[in-house]
């Protein structure tokens, strides 16, 4: 019953908090304070419902629980965590990306491969390409190869499609100033063209980051070495150690939220004179 | 007219070509190993001819030629009866039951939220970086404890793979509608006030029909991860029923054939549920005037 409570409480406490801190002038700080403050009350809630309400940890652990499992195996979880994210998804993502932009360029410099190609990619991100992971898996072997593959065939598309978009973004106005400046199609190409296409570029740098990661972890469910995250999900929910479950989930999200706040890093400094990073 | 269309179509058209013609020769380059060695064991040595037909008509090949999946989808579709279990029918079905759940729940929950970000300040600056950040856990591979948890309470069949399905499709709903609901300019929202009207008339008479274009995008996006989010759900409940069954059942017995009849039916059922809401959308936005 107490637990229950101090759940009640930080839910009310965090809430009246958050209310008062969203009436004072928008700042930084306050921007990442609320957010901060939500979770963390999120985060005590669960802790006393569970103790409250007496959850068997193998529905629900605590999160004092995963946190002592994650401080307890943190060799296993950095192994796997070479293994999939830095072996299987970055090695995918940076294959995957490059080759859709270099297409892209080729696809840009061709109308005709433009208006081929353009409605097979958009179809074809819509697609559940997931469902390649088997496949590929019998291709390339159990490896980070295969989850490498898996994760260029996830990206490709996506990214495909918004560097074509992006190339298409300069106006006649800006193409027709490059021309009077006696500019070929390479100057224009570099000088302007790629530059206008950046925040097209990196918003699809950013969607497939997370495409990235859930690839090389879905494709471990088809066949992996005894190691990588996908693998120890999908072994340890056959063991019902839910607590090792959340604590690869833990280290996914935290690698998710790095990758994806890097590369929005990375896009800050490229595309500084967008509308959207000067607000 | 005619012309314009064909216009259009003819690149397609030819690109769709050529990758069929790709395809079959990336079936024989694939194939051929397993070709040589089934001669070679049976003391025969093979004509390029018969070697390339080896390579289109394997068994269990690398990877099928297309006609083959072709064959096999007709053979597992049309000359099924639909309540057999091997059906690709009646695995659709499934499929697209808990996909369409899963839909229904994850629109109305992204509307929700996105109505109550943009009209409570406290819930936009705490709530909104959580969406965002949610979308970085990858769900996908949660997906089997998920399925597995919900087993153990007892909630089984369509709903786990459903409430997969929803947390795949509300993101982009979310961040959509938000876009879509701020849409109307100072202008527009003078207006309504000049006329008296309260939050609940701004928002149906002017947010809500601003936002439709926003809407049916984020639908269209919502749709395909939910198709993702269904099939994915279906793995770990051991290949009981679904395309995502097909899938791993055929990857446990090196059937590549009903892998890619499974892969391309979910493509094909991707495809249909899009093309339906980019239907509705056109005629939504005739019949408002926006189109």
């Amino acid at each position: 019953m107490g637990w229950l409570v101090i759940g009640l409480l930080a839910w009310l406490g965090g809430w009246a908090i958050n209310i008062r801190l969203a009436a004072l002038p928008k700042s930084r700080l306050t921007g990442l304070a609320i957010p901060v403050i939500f979770g963390l009350s999120l985060v005590v809630i669960w802790e006393s419902m569970v103790r409250g309400f007496d959850v068997s940890p193998i529905l629900l652990p605590a999160p004092s629980a995963i946190s002592v499992k994650f401080v307890g195996s943190l060799g296993i979880l950095w192994q796997d965590f070479v293994q999939t994210v830095v072996k299987g998804a970055l090695s995918g993502y940076a294959i995957g990306c490059g080759s859709a932009f270099a297409l892209a360029i080729v696809i840009d410099r061709f109308p005709f491969l433009q208006r081929g190609l353009l409605p097979i990619g958009n179809f074809v991100a819509a697609l559940p390409i997931i469902g390649m992971a088997p496949i590929l898996v019998m291709w390339f072997g159990f490896d980070w190869q295969s989850k490498s593959a898996v994760v260029v065939v996830m990206v490709f598309f996506p990214m495909l499609v918004n560097t074509v978009e992006g190339l298409r973004a300069t106006n006649m106005m800006q193409r027709d100033l490059m021309r009077t400046y006696a500019a070929g199609y390479w100057q224009t190409l570099l000088k302007l063209r790629l530059p206008a296409a950046m925040p097209f570029v990196f918003n699809g740098l950013k969607v497939t980051t997370t495409l990235a990661l859930i690839g090389a972890i879905v494709a471990e469910f088809f066949g992996s070495p005894i190691k990588g995250m996908g693998f120890r999900i999908s072994t340890e929910v056959g063991r019902l150690a839910l607590d090792m479950v959340w604590a690869e989930i833990t280290v996914a999200a935290l690698a998710g939220s790095a990758f994806y706040g890097s590369v929005a890093m990375i896009e800050k400094k490229v595309t500084f004179w967008h509308p959207s990073q000067r607000g | 007219m005619i012309q314009r269309l064909w216009q259009r179509v003819a690149p397609v058209l030819s690109m769709v070509a050529a990758l069929i013609v790709l395809w079959y020769g990336a079936a024989i380059w694939l194939n051929t190993h397993w070709a040589e060695d089934k001669a070679q064991r049976a003391g025969v040595t093979l004509t390029t001819a018969a070697l390339i037909a080896d390579t289109w008509s394997q068994e269990k090949p690398k990877l099928p030629a297309p006609h083959q999946v072709a064959h096999e989808i007709w053979k597992t579709t049309a000359l099924k009866k639909i309540t057999s279990k091997r059906s690709l029918i009646h695995h659709s079905k499934i499929t697209l039951s808990s996909t369409l759940l899963g839909f229904a729940l994850g629109t109305v929950l992204g509307i929700t939220l996105a109505v109550g970000i943009v009209y409570n300040r406290t819930m936009d600056m705490s709530v909104m970086p959580w969406v965002i950040a949610s979308q970085t856990i990858p769900i996908l591979a949660v997906a089997p404890m998920i399925i597995v948890v919900l087993n153990a309470v007892g909630i089984s069949g369509l709903l786990p793979k459903a409430i997969i399905s929803m947390y795949l499709s509300f993101f982009p709903v979310v961040v959509g509608m938000v876009k879509g609901l701020r849409s109307p300019d100072h202008m527009q929202l003078d207006q309504m006030r000049t006329w008296n009207a309260g939050g609940g008339q701004t928002l149906w008479y002017l947010r809500l029909p601003a936002s439709m274009p926003y809407l049916f995008t984020s639908l269209k996006i919502a749709m395909a991860a939910s198709l993702v989010g269904a099939v994915v759900g279906e793995l770990p409940t051991g290949a009981v029923a679904g395309l995502g069954a097909r899938l791993l059942a055929g990857s446990y017995y090196g059937q590549t054939i009903q892998i890619w009849s499974a892969l391309i039916m979910a493509a094909m059922l991707a495809a249909l549920l899009v093309g339906l809401i980019g239907v509705l959308q056109r005629i939504t936005l005739k019949h408002m005037g926006m189109a």
